[in-house]
């Protein structure tokens, strides 16, 4: 025996042991039951999972997101960092969510990539994700100051509307107008509303013909403007998030007028929690619970000492969520509260929503792909089996065609799969690649074209044979003679391949991999490995008949 | 046990009948296309939300039609997906941020209380993202085939590479051709099969390529029509076996491997034997045809 093919021996030897070790790892996983799973502890699973085959979305269900952020209307130095802190800010509301293995990844300079395996509620992760999440405390305008905008607005509306044609007709007959037809006329947005206090409601349906008029309008010219900044109004009109009814049939959202300025915002939020009974009449439904910084404990107690009596409200992404009453001097050191008609998850997001601090863009998802658990279960059942039978009709055809050889190739074809599983778990890359279903079906593939790398090698053999050569010549000038062959065919598949790594997505990537790897693997099982076992039997057990 | 060992088919002999089959195939293709306006493309290509949908129990295509329909979406499309209790529904958002599967799976559960869906996949693209998949897809194939023709003119001679990639255009022609004729969409996944077509095409072609450049120096002398000839039998088996092989894995993934990859497989499985017959019946015999009129013109002007 040369040493040469001592090494190469040795080689293939070690490849195949370290791939087989490798492999274990993944087929020892899948191979647990549920039970055995719940008897391991958590870290050992962990260790075990991180190190075994990972499945995509497409294979043990989850949701794949895509989201945009709207850098649009930021400051320049803000958008700069817009995606860092987005990045940092999903991931954490992530992680609070609970998700095991999620990926979230920055794709181009204004998307972020999420993926969540094995998810079960997706709206609800949607929301929690995507939210901007920005909390506002700020002041309620005092009742007489409301009422002076909201006459502001009704002129300003008459005016529009007038020119418009929009008003209902002065009366041509001598009759007046009804109370109700002159107050249209006069206040056309006042008309609709009902009082509650000083409050003033609007019926649900009429909440968007609200909105369109106020579009309508130069808010900046129509509301009282800062003292210093002429034209900057200093009010603003905020729904509340919450339906209100009086029992009488009609469904009401209150319209409220707000200051301009936030006294705060949710980054004076240390922590968050949910508590229930935060609202003394809704005992039983919880709410958040929050914890001040320092600072913001200090500027909070300033101005409920200020303002007692008046109304402060809690804004959330813009809506009014609760506008209690201030009784007194909120001492720092206490905590505020979001209350409303929550559930007890809408109230939990809500808390880790504020825990992880809001989003400093609005996110917008350009991109979603679910899969549920049942049909990625379906697809593996479907892909292995596809597998098995593909396989083993393979395996038959080698057996009959290339008789022993055949069970050489065959020999080669199974250490090809090992070496796959073994690098798709084992390589070094983060995230490491998932296995998808295309990429089942890449390595289905892989199988048949292994398969050539050997058949173009024992045809050559079989020719140099029908030359009279003995087997020692025919296997070496086989294999030479087949090796450019299978590189050069191997190379363009592998330049398909490559391509389809760099420029495509998801589902696509997952199948270029598998192609990728297996034709890799495949030159050293189908080439390398299989020449020495026909070294092996013809140099040192000195075989002279070659079964092929 | 052997088959296919020293044949003497004359494969360049048929290789204008060859060429009308091939441009009968394309033409065909090619009228379908024109005629549905352009290759259907899926939601990855064009925006939209997909949701797959199981019922309980069976359930008539034109039942989910009227219980959308009655929320006003008479206008998404409708397809039965596998098993008959099972469909795939597309439409279009009508506002942004819409949950369109909320709103489908709650009109579907309400019109049919006594047999629920449940959703099986849901996918939902924006129509900016649909654009840039389709530039990047156009660009994957794009730069695979400049990728491919360099290289195998490095290897072999430039001819050889115009022969491939035709060989390979054609089978992506027909290939997209009968994805028009049976209605089939295009997926990010097919469009991954084409690759993978392209690629197995190639693969076939240069094992012959190879076996012409070796001959071309065992057999000095010979024309080059019967050099080309004799590489073609000579590989005959290995070309016959690999594509067997292959075509017997491919069919099992079409056959088992589920509805969610039937498109690709069945892209896959054209391929395969599109991507042998041109092999054998498109690549070599324009590489003959290049040959023969390059003779005959350089005999021509040394008559002159």
């Amino acid at each position: 025996m040369t040493s040469s093919m001592r090494w190469r021996t040795l080689l293939v030897i070690l490849v195949v042991a370290l791939a087989a070790w490798k492999a274990s790892y993944t087929f020892r996983f899948f191979s647990i039951s549920n039970d055995e799973k719940e008897q391991m502890s958590e870290e050992a699973l962990a260790s075990l999972e991180s190190q075994s085959l990972r499945l995509g979305l497409d294979l043990q269900g989850g949701m794949h997101l895509v989201l945009e952020v709207d850098k649009e209307g930021l400051p320049r130095d803000e958008a700069r960092d817009a995606m860092d802190r987005a990045l940092e800010v999903i991931s954490n509301r992530i992680d609070q969510f609970g998700v095991s293995e999620p990926s979230i990844q920055q794709e181009g300079s204004d998307r972020i990539i999420v993926q969540l395996p094995g998810l079960k509620d997706e709206q609800r992760a949607k929301r929690l994700i995507g939210r901007t999440a920005l909390l506002e405390f700020v002041a309620v305008v005092p009742p007489e100051e409301s009422d002076v905008v909201f006459r502001a607005i009704d002129q300003a509306l008459v005016g529009v509307m007038e020119e418009a044609g929009e008003l209902p007709p002065e009366s041509e007959s001598d009759l007046p107008l009804s109370e109700t037809e002159q107050l249209e006329r006069e206040r056309p947005l006042s008309a609709r509303a009902v009082y509650y206090g000083n409050l003033p409601l609007f019926r649900v349906e009429d909440m968007e013909w609200v909105d369109e008029q106020l579009a309508r309008l130069d808010l900046s010219e129509v509301l009282p403007s800062r003292e210093d900044e002429p034209g900057v109004p200093r009010v603003r009109l905020r729904w509340g998030s919450e339906d209100r009814d009086f029992g009488e049939g009609e469904v009401y959202r209150p319209l409220y007028v707000l200051e301009a300025d936030p006294i705060m915002t949710g980054s004076a939020v240390v922590d968050a929690d949910v508590r229930p009974g935060l609202d003394p009449d809704r005992p039983n439904t919880p709410g958040v619970s929050l914890q001040l910084t320092r600072q913001g404990g200090r500027v909070f107690a300033e101005h409920t000492g200020d303002h007692v009596g008046e109304y402060l409200a809690m804004v959330l992404d813009g809506k009014v969520q609760n506008a209690p009453v201030i009784q007194s001097r909120i001492p720092a050191g206490s905590r505020a509260s979001i209350t409303g008609d929550f559930t007890d998850e809408e109230a939990r997001d809500l808390a880790i929503m504020l825990r992880a601090g809001k989003l400093p863009a609005p996110m917008k998802v350009v991109e979603e792909r679910t899969v549920g658990p049942s049909l990625g279960r379906d697809s593996i059942t479907l892909g292995i089996r596809a597998m098995l039978i593909g396989g083993l009709l393979v395996l038959v055809f080698m057996l009959v065609y290339y008789k022993a050889a055949g069970v050489v190739a065959v020999g080669a074809l199974a250490a090809n799969l090992l070496l796959i599983v073994a690098l798709m778990a084992g390589l070094p890359v983060n995230p490491r690649p998932a296995l998808t279903l295309p990429g089942l079906a890449g390595i289905i593939l892989t199988i048949g074209m292994a398969v050539d790398a050997n058949v173009l090698i024992f045809e050559r053999i079989r020719e140099e044979l029908r030359n009279q050569k003995t087997i020692r010549a025919a296997i070496r000038d086989g294999y030479e003679r087949a090796f450019m062959t299978i590189m050069d065919a191997n190379v363009t598949t592998l330049i398909a391949a490559a391509v389809l790594l760099r420029f495509g997505t998801g589902p696509v990537k997952g199948f270029a991999v598998t192609l990728s790897l297996g034709i890799l693997a495949s030159m050293f099982t189908a080439i390398v490995a299989t020449r020495v076992v026909f070294d092996l039997v013809t140099i040192k057990w000195n075989v002279r008949h070659l079964s092929i | 046990m052997e088959f296919l060992v020293g044949t003497r088919f004359n494969f360049l002999g048929h290789r204008r009948a060859a060429f009308i089959l091939s441009a009968v195939l394309i033409i065909a293709g090619a009228i379908s296309l024109i005629v549905q306006g352009g290759p259907r493309l899926g939601i990855d290509f064009e925006g939209g939300t997909l949701v797959q949908v199981r019922f309980e129990k069976p359930i008539d295509v034109q039942e989910i039609r009227d219980s959308l329909a009655d929320i006003g979406m008479a206008d998404a499309e409708i397809q039965r997906f596998g098993e008959n209790r099972e469909a795939i529904i597309r439409a279009q958002q009508r506002e942004e941020g819409e949950d369109l599967t909320g709103v489908i799976l709650e009109a579907l559960n309400e019109a049919n209380p006594d047999n629920r869906a449940d959703v099986r996949r849901q996918e939902q693209v924006g129509p900016t993202v649909g654009r840039e998949l389709r530039a990047k897809a156009t660009n994957a194939i794009l730069i695979a085939l400049v990728l491919i023709l360099a290289y195998i003119s490095i290897r072999f001679e430039f001819k050889f590479a115009v022969g491939a990639v035709a060989a390979l255009v054609h089978d992506v022609a027909i290939t997209l051709g009968l994805f028009s004729m049976t209605g089939r969409e295009i997926s990010l996944p097919v469009v991954a099969a084409f690759l993978t077509i392209v690629g197995y095409s190639l693969n076939d072609t240069i094992v012959i390529y190879d076996r012409i450049r070796e001959n071309r120096r065992k057999l000095y002398g010979k024309s080059f029509t019967d050099i080309v000839n004799t590489s073609l039998n000579e590989s005959l088996s290995r070309t016959v076996v690999t594509s067997l092989t292959t075509l017997v894995v491919v069919l099992c993934i079409f056959l088992f491997g589920g509805e969610v990859i039937k498109d690709f497989s069945f892209a896959l499985l054209v391929g395969v034997v599109v991507g042998t017959y041109s092999s054998l019946y498109v690549a070599s015999p324009l590489v003959v045809e290049w040959q023969v009129h390059g003779e005959a013109r350089k005999r021509r002007r040394h008559r002159k």
